[in-house]
């Protein structure tokens, strides 16, 4: 029903590669988020599964039907813009109204579905107004009601909450889940936010420079980053990473995977101990719930520690930390993720 | 604030401040210059001829009172004169004839006793008037409800044309990339740069050899494709966002509903400016009506006009009152689209 297969696509222009040999398989109903940092054409590839642009080569596939020589509007697929896009001399109802008199759809059949959408986003008493009148928040609900009115197989959403102020953005980070659990469709989100693809994916797509480098659910790609580049873009505040000599201190003779040239923690793992790393406090931001440490390991290495609870720390105070050995990460020279060995995790059990 | 208020506002508020007279004395110098001659023409207009070729002018226009007089028998329309009598008596008399300086005058009330005097001693006794029959004679007459017809004609459809087809130039030289577009536009604007002059010639050969000579079309359809236009459209449409335009193709529209439904309503400002430049141009187009149209019937308001000049030997009352007659639809064009062009359209649906 909302399937949607990218087989092989690359895009360049002139010279530029901007998407490279990108393979993906969405399933029916799925949340789907592509996440990365700016550049990294997660953009582009909305657009390349949307239709408005083309692929250099490659092919798009929704619902087994091989869509890449399609147009647009015949892929029965919905867009909802970051600049959301509305017509602004039309009023919100003309708004909804446009793409599905475009399709000939009799006039009550188009009454019915924007009286829908309009009460299931409570935007009734808006219909008549111009999109000039209304607040951010109550515009965005409108492009998304412009979407749902098409009744896609697919929604494609291009960083729908980066022009709201922050608090508006948990709210509707809420409200799109919430949408997304009583539509059940299919939709891809675009955003560089990880907090948000964290909170709101069935599955991430992490891209860099055009290509994606890991695909999983929240949970696997906190738990297993499977390269640095990931290890470090996912998790707020980041990972922090030693060296093999630096790490030995919490190491503390225990032997990491053979070919081992990185050791990640995570600031949330670390925690005041006896023995440990020594580092000496430098920056102390108390948020009230959690304490963030900025502290520095030696004059080139910085560790961030997050503690859940208020402390008081003095700058420069020395301080030692340590961390269980399951919560580090292995990475070797080229960056990527190295898993424990069986025998060396039964070891650790024991 | 009312308008009362706005007209005397002043920045000194219980003393004048030497800005205010130097603002006041500026605006109404300004004033005077700009209004001045359209006033002067304005009350000119409505001159008899006689009153026109009065030295020195009056600003207001006078029409002199006349009375019926029965003298020997014959009932005529005599102007009244104001006359100082050598007894230093004044009295209103009406005026027989004039030779050279010695004017012949009558008591209307005892018709035959005459009096002779020197002009100089006579002032015509006249009030306010209007002579309105310098509008209504060009208009039952001399033809000139067709040249204003004509005009009417050819504005507003060489207008409507210039819209249309500027308009959808200016779409796709803003909102389609394809190869040559900045060769296309630099073609474009580059025939601002020859001067009508050079162009007539061929151009006649060309509407003569269409066949569309002698006829309104060929005064409407060479004009209407113009760079200004074209160019004035392709700047506003660049500032569309490009997102607007793939919102509507995602809603299934064609790219004619999208040029027609989206871009052309939010070029509305822009389309009013031409709108007005066009209707300016066309009104007062002379050269171009002139060389093409030969029948009279045909004659827009310009080329009647000055036909009109050459023919009856400047009777200027009548130029006067059909020139003030061809200012009108301009003015009220231009006050009813300026409004148009500042209230804009409201709000943006795109931030």
């Amino acid at each position: 029903m909302g399937t949607i297969r990218l087989q092989n696509l690359h895009k360049s222009f002139d010279d530029v590669t901007i998407l490279k040999d990108i393979n993906l398989d969405i399933k029916d109903g799925e949340f789907v988020v592509f996440v990365g940092p700016s550049g990294c054409g997660k953009s582009t590839l909305l657009r390349q599964i949307s239709g408005l642009d083309k692929p250099s080569s490659g092919n798009i596939v929704i619902d087994e039907k091989d869509v890449t020589e399609i147009s647009a509007a015949e892929r029965g697929l919905a867009m909802v813009f970051q600049s959301y896009a509305l017509y602004p001399h039309m009023s919100v109802r003309q708004n909804l109204a446009f793409g599905l008199e475009n399709k000939k759809m009799p006039k009550a059949e188009i009454d019915r579905r924007i009286a829908d959408v309009a009460q299931m986003l409570e935007i009734e008493p808006l219909l008549k107004r111009r999109p000039g009148q209304l607040s951010g928040g109550q515009r965005q609900r409108v492009a998304i009601g412009r979407a749902i009115v098409r009744e896609p197989t697919a929604f494609l959403l291009d960083e729908p909450l980066s022009n709201l102020d922050a608090e508006l953005r948990v709210s509707m980070r809420a409200e799109l889940v919430a949408l997304h659990d009583r539509l059940k469709s299919t939709m891809i989100y675009v955003t560089h936010d990880q907090v948000e693809a964290m909170t709101m994916a069935d599955r991430i797509v992490v891209m860099r420079d055009g290509e994606i480098i890991q695909v999983a659910t929240p949970m696997e790609l906190f738990d297993q980053p499977v390269n640095l580049f990931v290890a470090k873009f996912i998790g707020a505040p980041n990972m922090n990473f030693l060296n093999l000599a630096q790490a030995a201190a919490i190491l503390a003779g225990q032997q990491p995977p053979v070919g081992t040239v990185t050791v990640g923690i995570r600031p949330q793992h670390l925690a005041i101990a006896d023995s440990g790393l020594q580092v000496t406090a430098k920056i102390v931001e108390s948020l009230g719930t959690e304490t963030v440490l900025h502290s520095e390991l030696d004059s080139s290495t910085k560790v961030l520690v997050t503690f859940p609870c208020h402390l008081q720390i003095q700058k420069g105070e020395q301080l030692t930390l340590n961390a269980n050995i399951s919560d580090m990460h292995f990475f070797n020279a080229e960056g990527l993720r190295l898993e424990p060995s069986i025998a060396y995790l039964k070891e650790q059990a024991s | 604030m009312n308008i009362a208020s706005f007209l005397t506002a002043r920045r000194g508020k219980s003393r004048w401040d030497w800005t205010d007279y130097f603002t006041f004395s500026w605006l109404g110098f300004g004033l005077i210059i700009m209004f001045g001659p359209a006033v002067w023409l304005t009350l000119s207009s409505f001159k008899s001829p006689a009153q026109l070729s009065e030295f020195p002018p009056t600003v207001l226009p006078y029409v002199a009172q006349t009375v019926e007089v029965e003298v020997r028998g014959q009932k005529k329309q005599l102007p009244l004169y104001e006359v100082k009598l050598d007894t230093g008596e004044i009295k209103v008399l009406a005026e027989l004839r004039r030779i050279g300086i010695i004017s012949k005058l009558v008591d209307p009330a005892d018709p035959e006793t005459t009096y002779k005097v020197n002009i100089k001693q006579r002032t015509p006794v006249r009030e306010i008037g209007l002579a309105t029959e310098n509008y209504t004679k060009p208009l039952k007459d001399f033809n000139f409800g067709q040249f204003l017809y004509n005009s009417v004609f050819v504005t507003v459809f060489a207008t409507l044309i210039t819209l249309v087809t500027n308009s959808m130039a200016a779409f796709a030289l803003s909102k389609y990339q394809f190869r040559g577009r900045n060769g296309v536009l630099l073609v474009v604007i580059g025939t601002l740069m020859i001067p009508i002059s050079v162009i007539i010639v061929p151009l006649y050969s060309v509407i003569s050899s269409v066949g569309l000579l002698n006829s309104l079309w060929g005064v409407i359809l060479p004009t209407v494709a113009t760079p200004t236009g074209v160019f004035l459209l392709r700047q506003y449409m660049l500032t569309i966002p490009d997102e607007l335009l793939e919102a509507a193709r995602m809603d299934d529209a064609s790219e004619w509903q999208i040029y027609w439904r989206i871009v052309l309503p939010l070029t509305a400002p822009a389309l009013a400016v031409l709108a007005i430049f066009s209707v300016v141009w066309r009104w007062n187009d002379f050269l171009w009506p002139l060389i093409v149209l030969g029948r009279k019937e045909l004659f827009t308001l310009q080329v009647g006009l000055n036909t009109f000049a050459g023919e009856l030997n400047v009777q200027w009352h009548f130029i006067l009152a059909m020139t003030v007659a061809s200012m009108i639809p301009v003015v009220i064009v231009f006050v009813f689209l300026q409004r148009y062009i500042t209230t804009g359209i409201a709000g943006s649906g795109v931030k």
